[in-house]
């Protein structure tokens, strides 16, 4: 019997029948939906026999525009996942009231705190940020694709094999109750002996390798691939923003890395870094996630702020005011992002100059942020203003931003921080400025560069009904936990006593209902336009009379984005040709040189998920396999020399002249 | 910007479009990337180093550094590094003059001192365990195994590399892709280098001072 034990220990490790959630009714109920779900989505691959095409067209692509696309893909179904977490909460908190507990115990509550800002960062914000830079950027400096074609198809395939591990924690074990940045002595495995922490880590060290190498994947294309002509200067705002979030991108993450490792050898190795013992230091832990935690949260803002800059120029009609003073905001707002990391624990007791300096240069980057509305209202004036679903997304976010902006400068008086930390206000304020400014960024950013991905445009019906439902649901969702922080309602609380509280979070929950019926109307808008697409069908290339030189190629791009490489001669590369009477080339065409396909990056991240199952689960021969394979594959993929191939001029020519033929057709 | 519109001269037919396929030879950019790669990593030793700054003195009532620290041994692994630094910079001279078998003999001497290293290092942290100085004895320990460790992974992945790029170099000679990986390799071994000559500074002889 005791041998039977020791050997089921050898190979499974942690992992007992125990593990497996069975006693959790919503658990179950999730698991048996996400099961109908995926044999359905597998079944209908098979029957219509799709799976050659998904690996040979997508999977092992190397091409930065699928790449993409599967980058927004990732990001939309995790950010359902998150969404689900969201609205649970918000029923939770309205509903535990008056002796009520609610519907969720205490266990699984906390997990679903910690999962929903994990997986609303990483896995949403991130890939989708990713994605529509992976997407634009190559196009818009007049690129065939990235420096790193391969590195990028692998780095996409390790950011889903983090997002697999995190799902994972749903169903076999259980994900952390630390909060989303676990800090020990919490994390530490004292006070957290179970698999959550474990999943936590592994999952954001194995996606972190993806975000890493994709930051400089894209620095290295923005800084050598751009056309002839397009200096730094004539660079379009957009590329501005992402080069400035790959640069902190490459900074910042390394410290993430470094610090989970130091967690996970507490936790795996016993060494006493965070610990409350053997002269360990958790505040260093709070410091140094903090240094990766900060900018993080600027690397998904600025290219936000780049898609915002876009579509004011485009649908204002006109050139972007103080072109300059948004690329200096941009790249100091960059540099400061470094120098505030404290103000996320005033309440240390570094001292009063300590916070002074952190809570001043927290302040400062407002100016830089101010000066970049400005520029955006400057735009507007004057302008041709179109209000089209990118545009009202973007008007959404000037509004709602510049609120949050301000609680955000609120915050950073450290008395006022004080009062405030860990409330509910808190809450509000970070909302108020990733939703507001992120995803409502995110959603002007997909409605603006759809067609160009796609080839037709957005239904607006469904597109506006989703706006209103967003904007004015997430006013009722946010605005009431501002009140609720105000009175001192500290976060992530299961069950309350007040009973007069009770009327905010009623209002809170209804404003995340609103929400829910925004996604719900997002959701059927793609539905809808994608059933509709000859009606919405876009020939042109350029649907929107657009300024930069993504717009110049056909919706969707060819293979290789360009038939002849561009060259640039403005700010608005695609706006001066258009005024100068640029004539498309027609003939002289030459073969492409492009990239292969390769599909050691999804092999090597399905190795690594094996890895972190390994480590999770204390299987140490899993691990060890997976390890060694992850160096085999990996060094195997080196000698591979043939890693590209030429388009010939014939499919150039065919692909040219068939659009030649479109183009004619719109007289 | 208006001025940059105008720097075009007006009636002139300007180019929009290059009529030949620039030449981008291929891995133009791979310095650069590895460059910011090695940066990258680079902050994952600022981190480890700041860690050791902080705990480095909190011993918790066991060893510190002059209780354990053998100086002589340290200096001569230190030459084992600086050597392997040396021979490598002899093996990119010998790529330079398109010699394969001078190029593959000095990776193999730089690979030899690279496991040379490898084992005082071994040497050493088996000798500090085995006198109880455990990283999980003192927040000291755990940083300065980390830290030192992390170094010492990083030259045992450079070795595998090393291993890797004579295979390479063997079947397909000095290709421009392996001069490419050799270069990398090149600028990997020497950032190992450097950050030993910290480890050696801030860990070691400051250590002493303490």
């Amino acid at each position: 019997m005791s041998d039977s034990y020791t050997l089921a220990k050898i190979i499974f490790g942690r992992l007992t029948w125990e593990s497996f959630p069975i006693h959790e009714p919503i658990l179950i109920g999730t698991f048996i939906m996400v099961l109908i779900g995926g044999i359905g989505v597998v079944g209908a691959i098979t029957k219509y026999r799709l799976w050659g095409y998904l690996w040979t067209e997508w999977f092992t692509t190397v091409d930065h525009k699928r790449i993409g696309i599967m980058y927004m893909i990732l990001g939309l179904i995790m950010f359902l996942r998150g969404f689900a977490d969201a609205i649970m909460m918000r029923l939770q908190q309205a509903m535990a009231f008056n002796g009520s507990e609610g519907y969720l115990n205490a266990h699984h509550y906390d997990q679903i705190f910690t999962a929903h800002g994990v997986i609303m960062i990483f896995f949403v914000a991130m890939p989708m940020v990713t994605g529509l830079m992976n997407y634009i950027v190559p196009l818009q400096i007049g690129a065939r694709d990235v420096s790193f074609p391969f590195l990028n198809n692998f780095s996409f395939w390790m950011t889903t094999a983090g997002a697999v591990t995190v799902m994972m924690s749903l169903f076999v074990g259980e994900f952390a109750r630390t909060g989303w940045l676990a800090y020990p002595p919490l994390s530490g495995i004292a006070y957290s002996p179970d698999v959550g922490v474990d999943y936590y880590i592994w999952a954001l060290q194995i996606a972190g390798v993806g975000t890493l190498l994709s930051g400089v994947n894209l620095i290295a294309t923005i800084v050598k691939m751009r056309a002839p002509g397009m200096s730094m200067m004539k660079m379009p705002i957009f590329t501005w923003t992402s080069l400035c979030t790959n640069v902190l991108i490459v900074a910042a993450f390394p410290v993430l890395t470094a610090v989970l490792a130091l967690l996970s050898l507490d936790r795996y190795a016993g060494t006493a870094f965070f610990t409350n013992d053997f002269g360990g230091n958790a505040m260093m832990y709070v410091n140094l996630i903090w240094i990766w935690g900060h900018p993080e949260v600027y690397i998904l803002i600025l290219p936000a702020f780049g898609i915002f800059s876009e579509v004011t120029s485009t649908f204002s009609g006109k050139r972007l005011f103080g072109y300059t003073s948004m690329v200096y905001a941009t790249v100091v707002i960059t540099i400061l992002s470094y120098i505030v990391w404290l103000h996320h624990f005033f309440t240390m007791g570094s001292g009063a100059s300590v916070n002074s300096f952190f809570g001043i240069t927290t302040m400062v980057i407002s100016i830089p942020t101010g000066a970049k509305i400005f520029n955006w209202l400057f735009t507007m004036y004057r302008g041709r203003i179109r209000f089209e679903l990118p545009m009202m997304w973007t008007v959404a976010f000037m509004l709602t931003f510049v609120v949050g902006g301000m609680t955000g400068v609120l915050l950073a008086v450290p008395p006022a921080d004080f009062v405030l930390h860990n409330s509910l206000f808190l809450i509000a304020h970070f909302h108020n400025v990733i939703i507001g400014g992120v995803l409502f960024g995110l959603f002007a950013g997909i409605n603006y560069w759809w067609p160009k991905a796609f080839g037709f445009k957005l239904d607006t019906v469904w597109g506006k009904r989703s706006f209103w439902l967003w904007v004015v649901g997430f006013w009722f969702a946010f605005m009431p936990l501002y009140i609720l922080g105000l009175m001192g309602v500290t976060r992530r609380m299961r069950v309350f006593d007040d009973p007069s509280l009770q009327i905010w979070f009623m209002i809170a929950a209804f404003g995340a209902f609103m929400i829910a019926a925004g996604i719900a109307c997002m959701l059927m808008q793609f539905y809808v336009s994608i059933r509709d697409r000859e009606k919405l069908r876009d020939t042109t290339g350029d649907p929107w009379d657009g300024r930069t030189l993504e717009w110049a190629t056909s919706s969707p791009p060819p293979d290789y984005n360009f038939a002849f490489t561009p060259v640039i001669h403005d700010g608005d590369a695609w706006a001066d040709m258009k005024k100068r009477g640029y004539q498309r080339p027609v003939e002289g065409f030459r073969p492409i040189h492009m990239p292969s396909n390769t599909g050691t990056g999804i092999i090597l991240a399905g190795l690594s998920v094996a890895f972190s199952v390994g480590m999770i689960w204390y299987m140490w021969w899993l691990a060890a396999i997976s390890f060694v394979g992850i160096l085999a594959v990996a060094i195997g993929h080196t000698f591979n020399y043939k890693r590209d191939f030429h388009i010939p001029v014939e499919d150039v020519v065919r692909t040219e002249g068939e659009r030649t033929k479109l183009l004619a057709t719109q007289g | 910007m208006s001025t940059e519109a105008t720097a075009m001269p007006t009636g002139a037919n300007p180019v929009f479009h290059l009529a030949e396929e620039p030449h981008h030879p291929e891995g133009s950019s791979t310095a650069l990337g590895f460059w910011m790669y090695l940066m990258s990593d680079c902050l994952i030793f600022a981190c480890l180093f700041a860690t050791f700054g902080v705990l480095g003195g909190s011993y918790a009532g066991g060893p510190g550094p002059k209780d354990l620290f053998d100086l002589p041994l340290v200096a001569l692994n230190t030459a084992m590094l600086l050597f392997s630094s040396i021979t490598y910079g002899f093996a990119m001279l010998a790529m330079d003059k398109g010699r394969v078998g001078a190029t593959q003999g000095w990776l193999a001497i730089t690979g030899l001192f690279g496991l040379a290293f490898l084992s005082i290092e071994l040497y050493e942290f088996a000798h500090l365990i085995h006198e109880g100085a455990t990283p999980q004895r003192s927040a000291f320990l755990s940083s300065f195994f980390t830290l030192v460790g992390t170094h010492g992974l990083h030259v045992t992945f450079g070795v595998i590399w090393l291993v890797t790029l004579m295979v390479q170099v063997g079947k397909h000679g000095l290709i421009a892709a392996n001069r490419r990986r050799l270069m990398c390799l090149s600028m990997f071994w020497h950032f190992l280098d450097v950050i030993w000559i910290g480890v050696f500074t801030f860990v070691y002889l400051m250590g002493m001072l303490r």
